[in-house]
C-alpha cells in the first residue's frame, strides 16, 4: 500500500514545485510581477530580450556546447570501454572514476583555466626555456569566443559521469560473452565491442546522456570561468540580468530563462534526430561486416583520449593544491618561491560549520532519495508495470524534469512559492531543494540495475517460503548493495555540489562548503579558492570511498557480490 | 509569526501598518533593550577573507557588549539579497523577512529605495552617526547623488586607486590622456573589467569625467542631457584604446579581483581597484610583489561611501540598528581601517573627534604599497546612477559581437 504511493509521492514532490516555480518564472517573462509594478501581461520583456546585443550568439554557443560536449564525452567513453576492457588501464581508470566524479565542476574548471592560460602551468613549465617568454604571451586561450575551452572543461567532467553510468549498466549485458562470440567470428576486439556491445549499451545510458545535454546547455559556474565573455553563454547572461541592480531587468531575465528552456529543449530534440541518423549509419556499418578495418586507430584513441582527459583533470587539481600553499609565485616560475600554510590556517576555523551542514544536508537528501527510489522501483517490480527502456515520457519520466529545466529558470519562482506557503528558510527547506536534484540522479543510477535484476532470485526466495518483503530485504537488497551504494555516492556528490538551491532556498543562512567556496571565489583570491575547492572535492570522495569499500568489506568472502567499479 | 506580534492590540496593528513592530530609533534605550538577545542576519559580499574576518570580530564584540549575535550571510553578489527581499515582498512576507542588514550602495540602494524595500529613516538617529559630521562631509548622506534620507547608515569609503609594479615601471600615467599614450607604448599590459562589472563601469565614468566638458550634466539624471553628444569623446577614446589593451580589447577580465590576478600573473603591468588597501593587502598575502606601489590620478579619482541598510521586513530591526551604530563607533571604525584587519577607510571625521578617539586612528607604520594618507583628498563624487546604466548599455551595444 505504502509502496504504491511512492510513484505518486515522487511525482507530486518533484513536479509540483518545479511547475509552480516555472509558472512564477513564466509570468514575469510576460510582464506580470506585481511587486515590481508589473500587473499586465504583454510581450515587452521579449522585445527587450531580443534587442540585447549578442543574444543570438549566446544562444548559439549554449546550444552547440551542449551538443558537442555530450557527443565528445560519449565517444570517448565508448571508445575507452571498447578498447580497454580488461586491460591494466581499465582497472586503473575504473579506480579513478570516483575521484574524478567527485571533483566539483567549478574546481575542475579553475584547474583547467590555470593549466592552459597563457600564464598557466603549461606555459610556466616550458618558459622561458623553450619559448623564450619572460612574460606571459598575449594569447586568447581561456574564454575563447567559440566556447572551445568551455567545452573542454565540461567534457573532462562529463566523461567520468557517463563512464560510471555505463559501468553500472554493463554487467547486465554480459559484454564478455558478446565480445567472445564476435571474436570467434573474426572481429578484432575493439571493433567487436563497438559492434555488439555499444548498440545494446546506448539505450541503457540514454537518460544520463540526455541529462548531460541539459546540463551542458544551461551550466552557469563552468561557463563563468571558461566560457566566452562578449557575449557570454545564455545562462550566464540570464544570471547577470537577474543580478542586475536595475530591478526592471528581472522581466527580461525571466524571458531569458524561458528562452533557455527552449534552447535546452531544442538541443535535446536535435540530439534525438542525430540519434536516428546515427542509428542508420551504424546499422550500415555493422551490416557491412568489416572485422578489422580501423581497429588500430580506434584502439589508440580509446586509450589515449581518456588518459588525456583524466590527466588534465588531475594536473589541474594539483595546480589548485599547489596554489593553496603557495607563497609568492610569478610567471615564469614553475613552482612557488615559498610554501605557506597561512591560507589553510585561516580557513580551518570557519570550516567546521559549513562542512557539517553540508554533510547533514547531503546525507538526509540522499537517504530520502534512495528510500523513495527503492520504493518506486520495488513497486514497479511487484505490480509488473515496467516502463519501456530509456523512455523519457512515462509518468516517472517526469522525475527527470529537474535535470532538463535550467535551475535559474524555476528556483527564483520556487522561492516566491515557498515564501507564499509560509515556509521559512532552514535546513529542511534546503534538503527538500536538494532532493529535487538528488532524486533524479539516484533514480538514474539505480533504476537499470534494479530493473535488470534477475527475477529468478526473487522467485526462488518465494518458492522457499519467504514473504515478498523478506525476499526484498534478504535477497534483493544485499545483491544490489553495490549499485545502491554507487547511487548513494552520486547522490551525495550531487547534493554537495549544489549552489543555487542552497543559497536561494536557505536565504544564505545555511552555509555549505559550496556556498562558502562560491562566495570566496567572487574575490578572486586563488589561494583561498584552492583551499575551498580541495575541501569541496574531498567531501564527496569520502562518499565514494565508502561506496566502493563497503561491499568489499561486507562481502570479503563472496567475490561475486563486490560489484564492478 | 512571533507570539509577541500576535499579542499586540489589533487596533494598534491597524493604526500602524505596516511598520507596527518597528522600534522607534528616537528612543535609543528602548532600541537597545529590544535588541538584546536578537540574532542579526547580515547579508554581505564575502569575496575577501579580510572583510570576513572583520565581520567575525564585529560578531564577537556585539555578543560581548550588547548580547546581539551577528551572522554573516555570505554573498557572491549583493543583488542576491535584493532578489531575496523582492521575492519575500512578492509573496506577501511583510514582517518575517530573512535579512536584517545589507551591505549596500549605489545602484542596489537606488533600486531598493525605488521598490520600497527598505526600512527607515533610521541612520540619523544612531548615536554615533553624529561623529561623521554630515554637515561637513555630505558624502555620508549622499549615495551616487541620491540623498540617503536616513535609509542607510554610512560604513566605509572606497576610491579608485591605480597600482603598478615599481620594478617594472618608473613613471606610471598620471591622467586618462597619459593612460592612452602609455597603453600604446605598452600594448597588452593594461585593461579594465568587463561591463557591467561595477569596477569596470566606474572606469568608464572616470574616463567620461576626464574627457567630457559637461561634468554638470553627469550629476543629473541622464534623460536630461544629450547622451550621444556628452559621451562621444568617451567612445572615441575607447575605440583608440581598445586595440592596445590586454588581448587586444577582444576580451576583458570579469571583475576587479580578476584584474589583480592578472597583475599577479604578470600579464598586466598596471591596474586599478576600488579598494585603496587592496594592493597592500595583496602584497601581504604574497599575491603581488613587494615592489607594488599605489597612486591616484591627477585631478582625483571617483570615490564613494558604502553603507548598511535594513530591509522593510526585517524581524530584528532593533538589533540591526544597534549593529549599524556599533559599526560607526570609533573603536569599530579604527579597527576596520587597520590594514592588519581589513584596511577599509573610515567614514568618521577623524579631525573632529576627541583626542582619545583620534589616537585610535594613528597609523603605526607606513606601508609602501599603501597610498600616502593625503592622496585620497581628491575624491570625485559619483555621477547620477542613471548614467551607469546608460553607459553600460551603450558599451555592450558597441563592443559585444552579434
Amino acid at each position: 500500500m505504502i509502496l504504491r504511493l511512492a510513484p505518486v509521492l515522487i511525482v507530486t514532490l518533484l513536479v509540483g514545485p518545479i511547475l509552480a516555480g516555472l509558472a512564477m518564472a513564466v509570468l514575469p517573462a510576460f510582464g506580470y510581477l506585481p511587486a515590481l509594478g508589473g500587473d499586465t501581461l504583454g510581450l515587452a520583456p521579449w522585445r527587450q530580450l531580443v534587442a540585447q546585443p549578442g543574444l543570438w550568439r549566446s544562444v548559439a554557443v549554449s546550444f552547440t556546447s551542449g551538443l558537442v560536449t555530450t557527443a565528445v564525452s560519449l565517444v570517448v567513453v565508448l571508445l575507452f570501454l571498447a578498447s580497454a576492457t580488461g586491460s591494466r588501464l581499465d582497472h586503473w581508470i575504473r579506480r579513478l572514476v570516483s575521484p574524478l566524479l567527485s571533483i566539483p565542476h567549478a574546481a575542475a574548471a579553475f584547474g583547467l583555466a590555470f593549466l592552459i592560460a597563457p600564464s598557466g602551468l603549461v606555459a610556466r613549465l616550458v618558459s622561458p626555456g623553450l619559448t623564450g617568454w619572460e612574460r606571459p604571451p598575449d594569447l586568447l586561450i581561456v574564454q575563447d569566443p567559440w566556447g572551445l575551452s568551455l567545452m573542454a572543461g565540461l567534457i573532462i567532467k562529463e566523461i567520468p559521469f557517463l563512464l560510471l553510468m555505463s559501468l553500472a549498466a554493463l554487467p547486465q549485458l554480459d559484454p564478455e560473452r558478446r565480445v567472445a562470440i564476435a571474436r570467434s567470428l573474426g572481429y578484432r576486439p575493439t571493433i567487436a565491442w563497438l559492434k555488439v556491445v555499444a548498440p545494446a549499451l546506448y539505450p541503457l545510458i540514454r537518460l544520463p546522456v540526455y541529462a548531460v545535454i541539459a546540463y551542458a546547455t544551461s551550466v552557469v559556474d563552468v561557463a563563468l570561468i571558461l566560457g566566452p565573455t562578449l557575449p557570454p553563454t545564455l545562462s550566464v547572461s540570464i544570471l547577470t540580468w537577474f543580478n542586475d541592480p536595475d530591478l526592471s531587468r528581472r522581466f527580461m531575465a525571466s524571458a531569458g530563462a524561458v528562452l533557455q528552456l527552449g534552447v535546452t529543449a531544442a538541443a535535446l530534440a536535435t540530439w534525438w534526430c542525430l540519434e536516428c541518423l546515427a542509428t542508420r549509419l551504424i546499422r550500415h556499418w555493422i551490416d557491412r561486416g568489416g572485422r578489422r578495418h580501423g581497429e588500430k586507430p580506434l584502439h589508440l584513441a580509446g586509450k589515449g583520449l581518456i588518459l588525456l582527459a583524466s590527466l588534465i583533470a588531475f594536473i589541474g587539481i594539483a595546480g589548485l593544491a599547489l596554489y593553496s600553499v603557495a607563497g609568492f609565485w610569478r610567471f615564469p616560475d614553475a613552482l612557488p618561491q615559498s610554501v605557506t600554510t597561512t591560507h589553510w590556517v585561516r580557513a580551518l576555523p570557519s570550516l567546521a560549520g559549513p562542512a557539517s551542514s553540508t554533510a547533514i544536508i547531503a546525507i538526509a537528501s540522499t537517504l530520502i532519495a534512495v528510500v523513495l527510489a527503492l520504493a518506486a522501483l520495488e513497486n514497479e517490480q511487484r505490480t509488473g508495470r515496467q516502463p519501456a527502456q530509456g523512455r523519457l515520457l512515462s509518468a516517472l519520466g517526469l522525475l527527470y524534469l529537474p535535470l532538463i529545466v535550467p535551475q535559474i529558470a524555476f528556483l527564483f519562482g520556487l522561492v516566491v512559492v515557498m515564501e507564499s506557503l509560509g515556509t521559512r528558510p532552514q535546513h529542511g527547506l534546503v534538503i527538500f531543494g536538494h532532493l529535487l536534484f538528488v532524486l533524479p540522479y539516484v533514480f538514474l543510477s539505480l533504476s537499470e540495475a534494479y530493473r535488470r535484476f534477475d527475477p529468478r532470485w526473487t522467485r526462488l526466495a518465494l518458492t522457499l517460503g519467504a514473504s515478498r518483503n523478506a525476499a526484498f530485504w534478504r535477497v534483493r537488497l544485499p545483491l544490489l548493495l553495490a549499485p545502491m551504494l554507487t547511487a548513494c555516492a552520486v547522490g551525495l556528490a550531487v547534493s554537495i555540489g549544489q549552489y543555487l538551491p542552497t543559497q536561494l532556498l536557505g536565504a544564505g543562512r545555511v552555509p555549505t562548503v559550496t556556498t562558502e567556496a562560491v562566495a570566496l571565489a567572487s574575490g578572486g583570491n586563488r589561494r583561498a579558492i584552492g583551499v575551498w575547492a580541495l575541501v569541496q572535492a574531498s567531501l564527496p570522495l569520502v562518499g565514494f570511498t565508502i561506496a566502493i569499500g563497503l561491499p568489499r568489506l561486507l562481502w570479503s568472502n563472496r567475490r561475486g557480490m563486490r560489484g564492478t567499479p | 509569526m512571533p507570539s509577541r506580534t500576535l499579542a499586540a492590540a489589533p487596533l494598534a496593528l491597524l493604526l500602524s501598518m505596516p511598520l507596527h513592530a518597528a522600534p522607534d530609533p528616537a528612543d535609543w534605550d528602548a532600541v537597545r533593550n529590544e535588541a538584546r538577545g536578537q540574532t542579526v542576519y547580515w547579508n554581505a559580499w564575502a569575496g575577501d577573507t579580510r572583510t570576513n574576518r572583520y565581520l567575525e570580530w564585529v560578531n564577537q564584540r556585539m555578543q560581548d557588549e550588547y548580547d546581539v549575535t551577528v551572522v554573516h550571510v555570505k554573498l557572491d553578489d549583493t543583488s542576491a539579497a535584493v532578489s531575496r527581499v523582492l521575492a519575500e515582498k512578492s509573496a506577501g512576507n511583510r514582517e518575517d523577512g530573512s535579512i536584517d542588514l545589507i551591505w549596500i550602495n549605489g545602484e542596489n540602494f537606488a533600486a531598493m529605495r525605488a521598490a520600497d524595500l527598505l526600512f527607515g529613516p533610521f541612520a540619523e538617529r544612531l548615536p554615533n552617526f553624529a561623529l561623521t559630521y554630515p554637515e561637513h562631509n555630505p558624502e555620508v548622506v549622499t549615495d551616487f547623488t541620491l540623498p540617503t534620507e536616513g535609509f542607510e547608515a554610512p560604513w566605509g569609503k572606497a576610491q579608485i586607486t591605480f597600482y603598478f609594479d615599481s620594478a617594472e615601471i618608473d613613471s606610471p600615467p598620471r591622467d586618462i590622456e597619459a593612460l592612452l599614450a602609455w597603453a600604446e607604448a605598452n600594448p597588452g599590459r593594461f585593461t579594465y573589467p568587463r561591463i557591467p562589472d561595477f569596477t569596470g563601469s566606474t572606469f568608464l565614468k572616470q574616463a567620461l569625467l576626464a574627457l567630457s566638458d559637461a561634468d554638470e550634466a553627469l550629476y543629473a539624471p541622464v534623460e536630461e542631457s544629450d547622451f550621444t553628444a556628452v559621451t562621444a569623446p568617451l567612445w572615441d577614446y575607447l575605440d583608440t584604446l581598445h586595440p592596445h589593451l590586454w588581448r587586444g580589447g577582444r576580451q576583458f577580465p570579469a571583475s576587479g579581483p580578476e584584474l589583480r590576478n592578472l597583475m599577479s600573473d604578470g600579464e598586466l603591468a598596471l591596474a586599478f581597484t576600488f579598494i585603496p588597501s587592496e594592493p597592500a593587502a595583496a602584497v601581504a598575502d604574497s599575491e603581488l610583489p613587494p615592489t607594488t606601489r599605489s597612486y591616484v590620478l591627477e585631478g582625483g579619482t571617483l570615490g564613494n561611501v558604502h553603507f548598511v541598510a535594513i530591509p522593510f521586513n526585517s524581524p530584528h530591526k532593533a538589533g540591526a540598528m544597534v549593529v549599524a551604530d556599533f559599526l560607526l563607533s570609533p573603536e569599530a571604525q579604527a579597527r576596520k581601517q587597520d590594514l592588519a584587519m581589513w584596511g577599509d577607510r573610515t567614514v568618521l571625521d577623524v579631525a573632529r573627534l576627541d583626542e582619545q578617539a583620534q589616537a585610535l586612528f594613528a597609523l603605526d607604520e607606513e606601508n609602501p604599497a599603501m597610498l600616502p594618507p593625503d592622496a585620497l583628498a581628491m575624491t570625485l563624487p559619483e555621477p547620477h546612477p542613471s548614467w551607469m546604466t546608460a553607459l553600460q548599455e551603450a558599451w555592450l551595444e558597441r563592443y559585444v559581437r552579434n
